[in-house]
Parts: structure tokens; C-alpha cells; sequence
């Protein structure tokens, strides 16, 4: 099984040695996290200027488009862990699987509010049924629906294959919500920043968005480092190595 | 103050960014502490489930006979 998985891989997937791992590298990901987030808002808040046909409302993007980034991010990370755990049965895999699910729901949630606020002022609605709006709606869909099909079942591995089985049906609608504006006509607009070319956006506002990118990703590491640790802690209750942290953790 | 207030405005859409970065820290903060009650409750039954085990195994110990567990 382990045949082309890196050693190091294997090893990291144990439940014992992921939990170290996680608690050493969880205050690191939060620090950096609150430190990018902290100057992302100082230079997207105060040291951007306004833009000329939004006004200060284009402000809103440098929550906005980070949350969507991660929505989607998030949504394909949790599709390669649950292939991996319904194909090898990593138990870490299912874990890291079943707890993104609920990080990714809330930069979906997110992405939704904050654009239906962004939304009012630019385009006079709240909502409207097209393309991007539908299927991030759908993707905040697919992301309950795996957290729902995950706690229906009484056996929580049997709950976790299932789910799991879900989330990889899901990921079709990943690249639907990416290209949506430019396969239908949309009334959100096209992609400011691209990775291949010319982003349509001023450095003065490019890099707090990008700053808040990186503090949204090491955020996501830390909470997913966090629940994942949680859920170790439950499957293995029994063993000794959960048994010893359970004596001298206190409160951590 | 002048640009304190100027800031705040932000350019009369205050009633939408504001409530936009609300959300945002209010649903990360959300998913940041709901995990880490869950993390306590586990490690407070863990500890009472091994204190009962513990419990039971000093009973066991004064019987000739000791259930296996």
C-alpha cells in the first residue's frame, strides 16, 4: 500500500505523530494568520485608496474574493482526502476530509454574505439567480450536505466513507464556480486578479488582497490543525497515547 | 477626529463594508472557538472515563477475582 508513499507521508499520518505535528505547528499558522490578516486590513482599509467607480464599497473584496479563494480551496482539499480515504482507508485522511468541510461552509457563508453586501450598492439587489451566485450557493449546498451525511450515520467511519463519496461528487462543481463567468453572462464580474498575466487591479490594492490570501490559507491551517487534533482525540480514545494526553493536558 | 470619521464613513457605504468585515470575524471567530469547547468536553469525559476505570480497577484489585475488562 505504502509502496510510493513517502516514508516521511506514512509516518505523518499516524494519528499520534499528526497530533504532535499539529500542536506544534497550529500557533505558528494562527500567528501568521492574525499577522497577514492584521496588515491586509491596515493596508486594505487605510492605505488603498478608493476606487473610482466603487467608491469605498470595493472594499469589501479584500474579505470577499480570500473567502471565495478558500472556498473553493478548501472544497478541493477536502475532495483529495476523501478520495484518498475511500481508496485507502487512511484514517487521516477521513479526518482532515470530514473536518475541512465545516471551515469550508464558513468561507462559503461568507463569501455569499459578504457579496450579497457588495451586491446592494453596485448592482441594487442582494441576490440574483446567476451563474456565480447559484453555484457558490450550490457549493455552500454540497459543503452542509457533507457535514449533514457525516453525522447521520451512528458509526462515524461508516459516516465519514459516505460522506466522503459525496464530497467527491461535489468537486465537479469546483471548476463550475470558477468559470462560471466566463462560460455564462454574469452579472459578477470577471476575475480581477490572474495568476498567468496581467491582474486588473493597482499594486496598491493587489497586495492587501493578497496579504489577506495568505492569512485566510495559514487560518484554515490552524482551525483544520485544531479540529483534526479534536477528532483524534475521539476515534483513538482507547489507546494509550490519547490516555496520556488526556493525564497531562489540562487545559491547553 | 476629521479623518477618524472620514475613515469610518467610508465614502457614505458604510452600512456594507462594516457589516461585511462583521461577518467575517464574527463566523472565523465562530469556527475558531466552537472546536475548542469540543476539544474540552472530550478531554473532561476522557479524564472521567479513566478516573471510572481506575475506580474499578482498585475494586477489582481487593477481589480474588478480577472481571476482565
Amino acid at each position: 500500500m505504502s509502496n510510493w508513499i513517502p516514508l516521511w507521508l506514512h509516518k505523518l499520518s499516524s494519528p499520534p505523530t499528526f497530533y504532535r505535528f499539529a500542536g506544534t505547528l497550529r500557533p505558528w499558522a494562527m500567528a501568521l494568520a492574525l499577522l497577514f490578516g492584521a496588515i491586509a486590513l491596515y493596508g486594505g482599509l487605510v492605505l488603498a485608496p478608493a476606487d473610482y467607480q466603487q467608491g469605498d464599497a470595493y472594499r469589501i473584496i479584500f474579505i470577499h474574493v480570500p473567502s471565495a479563494w478558500m472556498s473553493m480551496f478548501i472544497y478541493a482539499v477536502m475532495g483529495v482526502s476523501a478520495f484518498v480515504a475511500l481508496v485507502w482507508r487512511i484514517k487521516l485522511a477521513e479526518v482532515v476530509a470530514m473536518e475541512s468541510a465545516p471551515i469550508g461552509a464558513a468561507f462559503t457563508f461568507i463569501t455569499l454574505v459578504t457579496g450579497s453586501l457588495w451586491g446592494k450598492p453596485m448592482w441594487g439587489t442582494w441576490w440574483t439567480w446567476d451563474a456565480r451566485l447559484t453555484s457558490e450557493l450550490v457549493l455552500l449546498f454540497l459543503y452542509l450536505g457533507v457535514i449533514g451525511l457525516y453525522q447521520a450515520f451512528e458509526d462515524r467511519r461508516q459516516g465519514a466513507r459516505a460522506a466522503a463519496f459525496l464530497a467527491i461528487i461535489g468537486i465537479i462543481n469546483v471548476p463550475i464556480v470558477h468559470f462560471s463567468v466566463n462560460w455564462w453572462n454574469t452579472l459578477h464580474q470577471g476575475s480581477t486578479v490572474n495568476m498567468f498575466g496581467p491582474s486588473k487591479i493597482s499594486w496598491n490594492m493587489l497586495w492587501p488582497l493578497l496579504s489577506m490570501t495568505l492569512a485566510t490559507k495559514f487560518y484554515y491551517a490552524a482551525s483544520l490543525f485544531r479540529r483534526a487534533q479534536t477528532d483524534l482525540l475521539s476515534l483513538e480514545s482507547g489507546k494509550d497515547w490519547v490516555r496520556r494526553i488526556a493525564e497531562s493536558e489540562v487545559d491547553q | 477626529m476629521n479623518t477618524l470619521q472620514h475613515f469610518f464613513a467610508m465614502g457614505g457605504y458604510a452600512g456594507y463594508v462594516w457589516p461585511a468585515y462583521a461577518v467575517f470575524f464574527i463566523v472565523l471567530i465562530a469556527d475558531t472557538v466552537a472546536p475548542q469547547r469540543r476539544r474540552h468536553r472530550l478531554l473532561r469525559e476522557l479524564r472521567a472515563r479513566m478516573a471510572r476505570q481506575g475506580a474499578r480497577q482498585a475494586d477489582a484489585g481487593s477481589l480474588p477475582i478480577s472481571p476482565s475488562d
